[in-house]
This record gives structure tokens, C-alpha cells and sequence, in this order.
């Protein structure tokens, strides 16, 4: 073990995790308008159409991938009764063919990026570098998937190397031997995928920590009121949230339809007690509407 | 349809606009006041909050109106229930990454500047030099192809008036041949708005919340902070009355221009509308019924529905609810004095624009008469009779089809009925002005009666200024009204655009403060207004006139010209 081992598996991964939480944690108090998609459907659909849910979907599956790869022990699976090369098979047959769509997303959105002139006029340095970032982060990826599977090289398993270190970073023990153990393609992946988290809070990929999940479980009419929310600082913001949702529902009227049925906003939380099935009135701060 | 045996269940308000076709020109005064207030920047070039569009004429943006297409407003179910027409909730996640109907910067039109510089730094040469078009978006040099007014006044004829969405469905319907010869040809303008709807299909389609309904006026906002871009309610909205901003990826709409409205200014369309042709006023409504007058299964019905949701606000059972449910005294004697109350459900003279999208929308139309009279008197007989004008309503030039295509779901009597009172209106103010004894029996023709023909002459005739815009002021325990700050900041401002994270990074800088600056430095400096120096600016509304600070003018040419 050298000191540039203690450094990157030891010290570095603790440093991004601060620069990511920390870092998101800032943007979103200081930047909560530039907190966006910045889309381009709006210069070209056509390629977007193919290339953008291709790698979307892909970059998902891969990250869902990760986390079972990184997260889940050997002996788990195991004893699940999945042999390692049963277990090898499938993650090489997933991850490959999400690799590859991701990959292809990926091609098909640069190409894009470069080819249709909105939309490289649109594309600032940021972004730039944040692409590169991207597409060397799943570059490594996909070589130690061939690397990993024997395709390419000695086979190697990771679960024994790469996710035993993950581990330990995650219960603050680093086993730095089990990461220099690792074949170079896996250490260089890690490095650079490092490096993507630690400038994650800094570009656009941003948008993926407000993934609409709550969309799901949302009534459709969304009311707000503009009372009680005109401070701006972040603790008066928190307070609002925490009392802001006000909810009152109907008896509902016998024929309206169960998912749009609303109900009104009460003006204030004193009033109206009633359980209920309907419209949540936020109190926001109404002074960046637009 | 009228229940009045039903107590009103939860009452809320409505700040809405009746817009009056007759007395509109098309001078796009509105749409272009609108523009300098409020789209006058990057990003939006192409968006106009406000816009006055010839019908029949495909629209802005370009057959807006076609939901086969588009996908805007809700569907019926077959159980009776609502759904977006662009899809329900997992379906919208699984489109996420690429909304598959987002109209093209094309559906509207590119933005472009021209190369004005070219006219003054041209070299001596034998031709003029011209300003050529360039892009906004890309900078090059383009050639301009459609937009927002392209088809103004029947621009570009039969080609394209054929494909207005409305025409098709009128020779769908009908067989009818319409026509566009110039003898039969007729047009006149509709000017439109965000219609800050009941049951906004923007609001439920989009996934991060961020646009909402106020409760208190019902105004429709995006927060801009919490407005993500994934772009879904430019698909719901089938009016296409929220505009995606490509410099700062984010909603923008029409917002009923609430900076002013809070404090009881009309909107900057109706203030400056030289037609004099829009009315403000409060509506109250019952909330919990909402959802009910949007799903009944004719789209005929919605109509009368939507009619039925609006309380009476002489009602004192109505204002007992009222009160109950928190809306301020004054905000009642506002909706009492309300003229969009008046025009809509009491006189019933205004139309909502394309009630079968079932969003229930709260800007509302009285259709044109004004070519009847013409049309009668030509043929030799009196063009205000009221008999003679009666039996015109169906030999208009503007087809009654035409106008039940746009306001009533295709049923051509509620808009019949509208033409049938407006005639009558005519013929029976026209005596009273000759000095003739009033015909009563001219206004129960039309269902009304003498009183209430002078009611609504003097709304739509004399028009005051303080009948027309009844603008409650915002309550005063709402506190501050607070600065529309944000995207609608200056450009190049600090934290407007160019931030570290792109284009719109940053917090931006509120006017009061880049205002108390300009004034200190007004107050302190040697040289009045003069506020040179790094990253200065001047502010014309500072300048008093003396002296002429830095930065005023471009630094002089120093190249000699060959």
C-alpha cells in the first residue's frame, strides 16, 4: 500500500462524498433557479426522441446494476443459491445490453449536441466538460464489464475487490488492499466516476436529484396560497413546508371522477379538521412565479 | 342545469377577463405592450404571453388547436372519469426523457434579429446595404419562413387559412363548403391569454409541482424555482399558452400580470387595449364542483356547466360561504360589482374559448356581430330592426358554425342566443336614442329585459373605465407584495443569466436593490448619474439629464473610414 493508495482509496472518496452533499446541499440554497433539465426538445426532437430515452433508461438500469454489484455481499447471493458464474452471466448480459444502450443514447445525444446548430449554440463550457466527465465515466464502465467477464484479459471477479472497498468506505473503514487488488480498468473506472460525483453538483446532472417521483402520488390541481409565504430566508422556508400543507376534502359529489375530485384550500390550518383524500394547498413562495 | 336548492360547497375566487371581438382591430397594441413588459428578453424571444391571432387562420403556434395532434386539455374516460389527454401520471414518467408531442421552435417561429450593423459599416459600394435576418438561436444568417402573425388579416389566403383546425372540423361535420373567395371571405381577431382555467391541465401534468393555481385569485403561476423543465405542460396546455424558455429551461406563461392586479392595476393588455375591449372582474366559484362540471359526459353540457359553477354573488347564502371559507369583504363587494359576472352569467353574452378541452377556462369571448348590420342595411332594409336582424344571425358572414367551433363545442345556439341578445341590444338602445318610447317587447325577444339591455349597453357600450376593470387589491394581512424578480430580470444583470452553471445560474439581483444603488450613486456621486466603473451601467430611469455619464454611448470609432 503507497501513499497514493491511502490517498485515492482512503481519502478521495470521502472528500467527494463531502463535495457532493455538501456541494448539492449549496447549490440548491444558492441556485435553486438554475436547478433544471436545461432541455433542447424545443430546437430538435427527432434524434432526442431516440437518443434521450435510450440513455436514460439505460444509465438507470446501469445504476441499478451498481448498486447491487457494490451494495449486496457475495455470500448473500450465494447462499440465495446463485452460483458466481450464474450471477456473473446475468450481470454481464444486463449490464452489457444497458451499457450498450446507454452507449448508443449517449453517441446519438452528442452527435446531436454537435450537429444541430440551437443546440450546440446552447451547449456552454460546463456542459462540455461535463459530457467528457460522462462519457469517460461510462467508457471505464463498459471496459471492465469486458474486462471483468474474461472477454478481454484475465477474468476477474469484483464482488471480491471493488464492492468489499465500497463497503468499507461506506462503514468508514477503507480497505485500500481490496481496491489495489483490482485490475487497472476497474481502479481507472472508479477514479472517474469519482471524479463525475464530485462535479455532479456543479452541472445540469442535477436534474437527477428531483427525479418527479412524487408525481405518482399527487393530486392533479395543485392550489397555493400566496399568504404566509413571503420570506425568503431558508429557515422560514423550511417552517412553511412543515405546516404548509393545509387539506381539506369534500364529501365528494357523487359523480365527480376519483382521481381529479378536489378539494378547495382551506385558508388557514385552523379551519377545516376533516381527513382527507384531496388538494393539498402549498404555501409557497410565490415571488419567482412566473 | 341550475341548482338552487344545492347549498354552495366551498367558494373561492376567480380573477377573470371577458374580452369583447367586436370592438378588437387587431393593432396587437396588447401583444406588444405584453411583450415589452414582460417577454423582452433571451430565451423567450419567441413567446407571446398575449397574442392576437386572425381566425380563421391556423393560430399560434401553428394549429394549436388540433388535439389529435397536440394532446392538450383532459379526456373523458369511459368511466366518466378525467384523465390528460397527453396521458395519466406513469405515463408521463415514462415519457420524461423525450416528450414525444412538444411542438418545434418551428410550430411557433424561429427568433431572429437583424444585422443592423451591416447598415451603418458596409463599405462605400454602389448598393444599398440591407440589414439581412439572423437567427436568434443560432446566429446565423436565416431565411425567415413563419411567425407569430404570418397569417394575419388572411395572410397567405386559402393555402393557408384551409388548415385551420376549425375549418376542418366545420367541412368534417358539415360537408359544408367554406369558402374562401374574397366575396365570402370574412375573418375577424382573437386575442388570447393564459385562460387561467378551473382545471388547468398544466397544473396536473406537471411532474415537479412547480405550477400551481393561487387559491386566492386563481391566478396560474409556475415557481420558478421549483420548475424543473421537463417541459409537460407546453403538451397539456391546449390553448399552448406556456412557453418553454431556452435560456433558462423553464415554464413561463401569462400570469395575469399579478404584480399589478395585487395592487389593483389592470393587466398591462387591458390598460393599453386602444378597442377598450376587455373586462376584468372577480367570479366566485364552487370549488368542490369543479371536477364534476369538467367530466359531464356532452361536450355540449360544459358549457352550461361550466356557467353553473359561478355563484351569485348577491346570493347571501353565497355570501355567507364566502365568508366562511376566508374571502375578504371587499373581495365580495368586488365580485358583486364583478362585469364578468355580469357578461357571463347574467346577461350571458361571453363564451369560453373551446370549453370541450374540459379545462373550464376563465377568459371569456363575446363573439362578433358587427358585419350583420352592414349585411342587412345593404340589402336594402333596416339593419337595426330587430326582426330583420333576427333572422340575419344565420346568414352572418361569419358562419355561427365558425364561432360554436370555437366556443361552444360546435353547438350553435348557445352562440345563436349570444348574437340574439346583442341584436336586440342594438335595435332597442337605438330607440330609446331616437327618442322613441322603449320597446320592451324588443328585449323579451331576446329573453331580457328593458332593465337589462341598459345594464349591459352601458358595460359594453359606454364602457367606464371603473365598470370595465373591477380589480380587488390583494388583502392586506397577505403582506408585502413582493417583487417579480427572476427570470424576468435584466439581462446581463448579475445572477440573471451567465451564471457558473449555465446560462441561468444564480440568484438574481432584486430590482429594489439595483434601485437603491443607482440612487446612491445619484445622490453621492461628483457627476450626477454618472455610475461608470466596472460593470456599470446607466440607468435611464436615474439619469436626470445632466452631463453625460460614462457608458451612455458606445466608446467613439477611432478607425478612419478608408
Amino acid at each position: 500500500m503507497t501513499g497514493l493508495d491511502l490517498l485515492l482509496w482512503a481519502v478521495l472518496p470521502y472528500v467527494v462524498v463531502a463535495v457532493l452533499v455538501g456541494g448539492t446541499i449549496w447549490r440548491y440554497r444558492y441556485d435553486r433557479f438554475g436547478w433544471t433539465t436545461r432541455s433542447s426538445e424545443l430546437y430538435e426532437s427527432r434524434l432526442l426522441r431516440i437518443g434521450s430515452p435510450l440513455f436514460h433508461f439505460g444509465i438507470l438500469v446501469v445504476a441499478f446494476g451498481h448498486v447491487i454489484g457494490l451494495l449486496v455481499p457475495e455470500e448473500w447471493t450465494t447462499r440465495a443459491g446463485l452460483s458466481e458464474s450464474a450471477y456473473h452471466a446475468q450481470a454481464v448480459v444486463l449490464g452489457g445490453v444497458a451499457g450498450v444502450a446507454t452507449v448508443a443514447g449517449l453517441a446519438i445525444l452528442v452527435y446531436r449536441r454537435r450537429a444541430t446548430g440551437p443546440v450546440f449554440s446552447a451547449t456552454t463550457r460546463n456542459d462540455k466538460a461535463m459530457y467528457a466527465m460522462l462519457v469517460a465515466a461510462i467508457a471505464a464502465g463498459l471496459t471492465t464489464t469486458l474486462v471483468g467477464s474474461g472477454a478481454v484479459g484475465e477474468q476477474h471477479n469484483y464482488r471480491e475487490t471493488v464492492s468489499v472497498w465500497f463497503r468499507s468506505v461506506l462503514t468508514l473503514r477503507p480497505d485500500v488492499d481490496a481496491m489495489t487488488a483490482a485490475p487497472a480498468a476497474f481502479r481507472v473506472h472508479a477514479l472517474v466516476a469519482m471524479l463525475l460525483f464530485a462535479a455532479w453538483p456543479f452541472t445540469r446532472l442535477v436534474h437527477a436529484f428531483t427525479a418527479p417521483v412524487g408525481y405518482l402520488f399527487r393530486p392533479y390541481i395543485v392550489y397555493r396560497s400566496r399568504r404566509h409565504s413571503r420570506s425568503r430566508t431558508p429557515a422560514a422556508r423550511r417552517s412553511q413546508w412543515a405546516t404548509g400543507t393545509a387539506q381539506h376534502a369534500p364529501a365528494g359529489p357523487p359523480h365527480a371522477p376519483e382521481r381529479t375530485r378536489r378539494a378547495a384550500p382551506s385558508p388557514g390550518p385552523a379551519e377545516s379538521p376533516s381527513a382527507s383524500n384531496g388538494l393539498r394547498v402549498e404555501r409557497g413562495d410565490a415571488s419567482n412565479a412566473i | 342545469m341550475t341548482r338552487p336548492d344545492r347549498a354552495p360547497g366551498r367558494v373561492m375566487a376567480q380573477l377573470a377577463m371577458v374580452m369583447n371581438l367586436d370592438k378588437c382591430i387587431g393593432c396587437h397594441t396588447c401583444s406588444v405592450t405584453c411583450k415589452q413588459v414582460w417577454t423582452n428578453r433571451g430565451g423567450v424571444e419567441y413567446a407571446w404571453f398575449n397574442n392576437v391571432e386572425t381566425r380563421p387562420g391556423q393560430g399560434y403556434p401553428r394549429r394549436y388547436q388540433d388535439q389529435e395532434t397536440w394532446r392538450g386539455g383532459w379526456t373523458r374516460t369511459r368511466g366518466g372519469r378525467l384523465k390528460p389527454r397527453s396521458g395519466g401520471r406513469l405515463r408521463r414518467l415514462l415519457t420524461l426523457f423525450a416528450n414525444p408531442v412538444m411542438p418545434n421552435i418551428r410550430d411557433y417561429y424561429e427568433p431572429w434579429t437583424y444585422d443592423y450593423d451591416n447598415l451603418t459599416s458596409a463599405p462605400l459600394g454602389d448598393d444599398f446595404p440591407v440589414a439581412r435576418p439572423t437567427s436568434l438561436l443560432t446566429g446565423e444568417p436565416l431565411s425567415i419562413q413563419w411567425s407569430a402573425n404570418w397569417d394575419d388579416n388572411l395572410g397567405g389566403g386559402a393555402e393557408v387559412c384551409d388548415q385551420d383546425p376549425v375549418v376542418e372540423r366545420m367541412r368534417q361535420k358539415a360537408e359544408e363548403s367554406v369558402r374562401f373567395a374574397f366575396e365570402q371571405a370574412y375573418m375577424f381577431y382573437l386575442p388570447r391569454i393564459c385562460e387561467h382555467c378551473l382545471n388547468p391541465s398544466c397544473v396536473a401534468s406537471c411532474p415537479s409541482g412547480s405550477l400551481y393555481k393561487r387559491s386566492e385569485d386563481g391566478i396560474v403561476l409556475v415557481d420558478q424555482d421549483r420548475c424543473r423543465g421537463w417541459r409537460m405542460c407546453v403538451t397539456a396546455c391546449p390553448y399552448k399558452k406556456i412557453y418553454f424558455n431556452h435560456k433558462t429551461g423553464k415554464a413561463e406563461k401569462c400570469h395575469f400580470c399579478y404584480p399589478r392586479v395585487e395592487v389593483g392595476l389592470p393587466t398591462v393588455c387591458s390598460e393599453t387595449c386602444v378597442g377598450r375591449l376587455r373586462y376584468l372582474g372577480l367570479v366566485l366559484y364552487d370549488a368542490d364542483r369543479v371536477g364534476e362540471a369538467a367530466a359531464v359526459e356532452n361536450e355540449h353540457d360544459l358549457y352550461e356547466a361550466q356557467l353553473d359553477l359561478l355563484l351569485d354573488p348577491d346570493d347571501p347564502r353565497v355570501q355567507d360561504a364566502a365568508r366562511r371559507d376566508g374571502i375578504p369583504e371587499d373581495w365580495l363587494a368586488a365580485a358583486r360589482r364583478s362585469p364578468v359576472y355580469a357578461l357571463a352569467k347574467r346577461h350571458r353574452v361571453a363564451l369560453p374559448l373551446h370549453p370541450e378541452f374540459r379545462t373550464l377556462p376563465m377568459v371569456w369571448y363575446i363573439p362578433p356581430l358587427s358585419p350583420v348590420v352592414d349585411a342587412v342595411a345593404e340589402s336594402g332594409h333596416d339593419g337595426e330592426d330587430v326582426d330583420n336582424l333576427f333572422g340575419a344571425v344565420d346568414a352572418l358572414r361569419i358562419p355561427v358554425a365558425y364561432l360554436a367551433e370555437l366556443f361552444s363545442a360546435g353547438d350553435p345556439e348557445p352562440v345563436r342566443a349570444v348574437l340574439r341578445r346583442l341584436s336586440a341590444m342594438r335595435s332597442y338602445m337605438r330607440r330609446v336614442n331616437l327618442g322613441d318610447p322603449a320597446d320592451e317587447t324588443i328585449a323579451q325577444a331576446a329573453g331580457m329585459t328593458g332593465a337589462e339591455v341598459t345594464e349591459l349597453y352601458r358595460l359594453l357600450a359606454i364602457a367606464k373605465y371603473h365598470d370595465r376593470y373591477v380589480v380587488p387589491t390583494a388583502h392586506e394581512t397577505d403582506g408585502p407584495v413582493p417583487e417579480a424578480a427572476c427570470g424576468l430580470d435584466f439581462d446581463g444583470g448579475p445572477g440573471a443569466y451567465g451564471g457558473p452553471f449555465g446560462e441561468a445560474s444564480g440568484r438574481p439581483v432584486p430590482v429594489s436593490v439595483e434601485t437603491f444603488h443607482a440612487l446612491k450613486d445619484r445622490q453621492t456621486a461628483d457627476a450626477p448619474a454618472d455610475t461608470a466603473g466596472p460593470g456599470a451601467r446607466v440607468n435611464l430611469l436615474n439619469w436626470d439629464g445632466r452631463g453625460r455619464p460614462a457608458g451612455l454611448f458606445p466608446p467613439p470609432h477611432t478607425q478612419e473610414q478608408p
